[in-house]
């Protein structure tokens, strides 16, 4: 049994710089450093994010916890509480996420800018990012490539990813039956086969020089983000993605506003989590008290730091950059 | 029937699929940010040692394999079943011909090989990567010829055929890379 970090001296090195980098950054732009609880009373109702429960007791009956899977929830009662622009650094534990490039455990910097839109969010991560890492990245393009989602698969498959009819549904199929063979479509809907393609078969094109913006996913795809109805009647969730190669380091948000649409999308979650045989999960009533006494008008994104060390310190398996990863934690 | 989810899936977990056992080789999660994920594999086929990427959706679950890798001595040949022994308990497994195919000519009495055991039967043989073998027939050694690369045929008390420098005689014993099926060098008479 070995006691030892999978991780070396080098990569602690470059993960506290990378941190007193990120403190330096917000603090010259006026953005506050909080806390909020790692271990609270509801969960994320995500139904394709799994948390971690631990039993506990409330006045003597049993109530069982949940290790937050991101800070979203609590930091937007802070937003509603009048923090103004705020950014976390912290742990967040997602169940049953373990590779290469996931660690169950691992390191979230989330943040928020009220009055930002999307786009000039997506400035402000490219910012960060080059900041962090074009010192160790000399190849690093000054040049992102923004793209939308409907983009991606008009150019890659002549694909329209916002229709889902029959046809549609049928060259989905044929698509992955070609490309990735060994996948059963039996039991995939139409924004399952979208997600097979865009991870088998797109993202392995995303330049490994340069950081990749995919912006305005499916509306199914919003989660906690606004949507936009366009010109063509199509809606879109005003979201985006940030990769640098093929790596996803984050996800960014038009932030829903709306009391109802922010009920209703926890209560949606829960009900397609019943549909697919999962537990249900205790929303966060708090959250939607804040959302009707009022969120401000924001943007906010989460960056997965142990990603982002991963790419500064040239390695191959996220576990090199975490001291005692999972399997040795 | 035991059963593996996919988020239980890491390098060297036994499985069956079709009929035929497997083991990861490489195991990776892939997700869109949000949505459905996705486990990338590298899976080998134990039986034929064939190795292929499969992707399953995240959740599926696969059937657990009864698959252990034991270290055995190898007895004798009866003409249909290879015999190996587990030199702790004694117990001994008899190997059928497609268990032994691509390793027969490298098996020696009381070396140690490791037998892959599926259900409790040997569905492989992994000779140690090198073994030292008596060399039973070759033409006789020619003195002080050290030229580079000059080789000639050579059978082993295994029944292998290998090529041989020049100077190596019949009757002396060689060690032999089992990967490669190469002569390594000459074991001095100890």
């Amino acid at each position: 049994m070995s006691w030892k970090p999978t991780s070396n001296q080098e990569t602690r090195l470059l993960r506290a710089k990378m941190n007193r980098d990120i403190r330096e950054f917000f603090y010259q732009r006026n953005v506050l450093e909080v806390e909020t609880p790692a271990l609270s009373q509801a969960g994320n109702t995500d139904p394709f994010i799994q948390s971690f429960q631990t039993p506990s007791l409330s006045l003597g009956i049993a109530l069982d916890r949940y290790l937050h899977t991101s800070p979203e929830y609590p930091m937007k009662r802070l937003l509603a509480a009048g923090s103004g622009d705020i950014y976390q650094l912290c742990k967040v534990w997602r169940k049953e996420e373990s590779g290469k490039n996931h660690n169950p455990e691992f390191t979230l910097l989330e943040w928020y800018r009220i009055g930002f839109s999307t786009k000039e969010l997506m400035l402000e991560v490219s910012e960060l990012l080059h900041f962090l890492l074009a010192p160790l990245l000399p190849s690093l393009s000054q040049n992102n490539k923004m793209i939308s989602y409907e983009q991606l698969f008009l150019e890659k498959f002549e694909l329209n990813p916002h229709i889902a009819n029959q046809e549609a549904l049928q060259k989905l199929q044929k698509l992955i039956n070609t490309f990735i063979p060994s996948l059963n479509t039996a039991d995939l809907d139409h924004q399952a086969m979208l997600d097979a393609l865009l991870t088998h078969c797109i993202e392995p094109d995303f330049d490994k020089d340069g950081l990749t913006f995919v912006y305005d996913y499916p509306a199914s795809q919003s989660a906690l983000a606004k949507i936009n109805k366009r010109d063509d009647n199509t809606q879109v969730a005003m979201r985006f993605e940030v990769y640098l190669g093929q790596s996803e380091l984050g996800n960014g948000y038009q932030e829903e506003t709306n009391y109802q649409r922010n009920c209703s999308i926890l209560q949606n979650e829960n009900t397609q989590r019943k549909q697919i045989g999962l537990a249900q999960v205790t929303q966060d009533k708090h959250f939607l008290e804040a959302a009707k006494r009022g969120i401000p008008e924001s943007a906010g994104v989460a960056i997965g730091l142990d990603r982002v060390l991963m790419l500064m310190a040239d390695v191959d398996s996220i576990q090199k950059v975490i001291n005692f990863p999972w399997d040795v934690a | 029937m035991a059963t593996y989810n996919t988020s239980e899936f890491k390098n060297g977990l036994k499985f069956i699929m079709d009929g035929d056992p497997y083991t990861i080789v490489d195991n990776e999660l892939v997700k869109p940010g949000k949505g459905q994920a996705f486990n990338r594999v590298k899976i080998r086929n134990l039986k034929t040692g064939r190795t292929i990427d499969k992707t399953w959706k995240s959740g599926e679950k696969v059937e657990a394999a009864d698959v252990m890798e034991v270290d055995m001595e190898y007895l004798y040949e009866d003409g249909e079943f290879w015999h190996f022994m587990e030199p702790t308990t004694f117990e001994q497994h008899g190997a059928g011909e497609a268990a032994v195919e691509d390793v027969k000519h490298w098996l020696k009495a009381q070396e140690t090989y490791i037998v892959t055991l599926w259900n409790g039967a040997p569905l492989t043989i992994s000779p140690p990567n090198f073994v030292e073998l008596q060399i039973t027939e070759c033409d006789p050694g020619v003195a002080g010829n050290t030229a580079q690369g000059a080789t000639k045929p050579a059978i082993v008390e295994t029944g292998a055929q290998i090529k041989v420098p020049l100077f190596v005689e019949e009757g002396e014993m060689v060690k032999i890379d089992t990967r490669t099926g190469e002569y390594i060098s000459r074991v001095k008479d100890s």
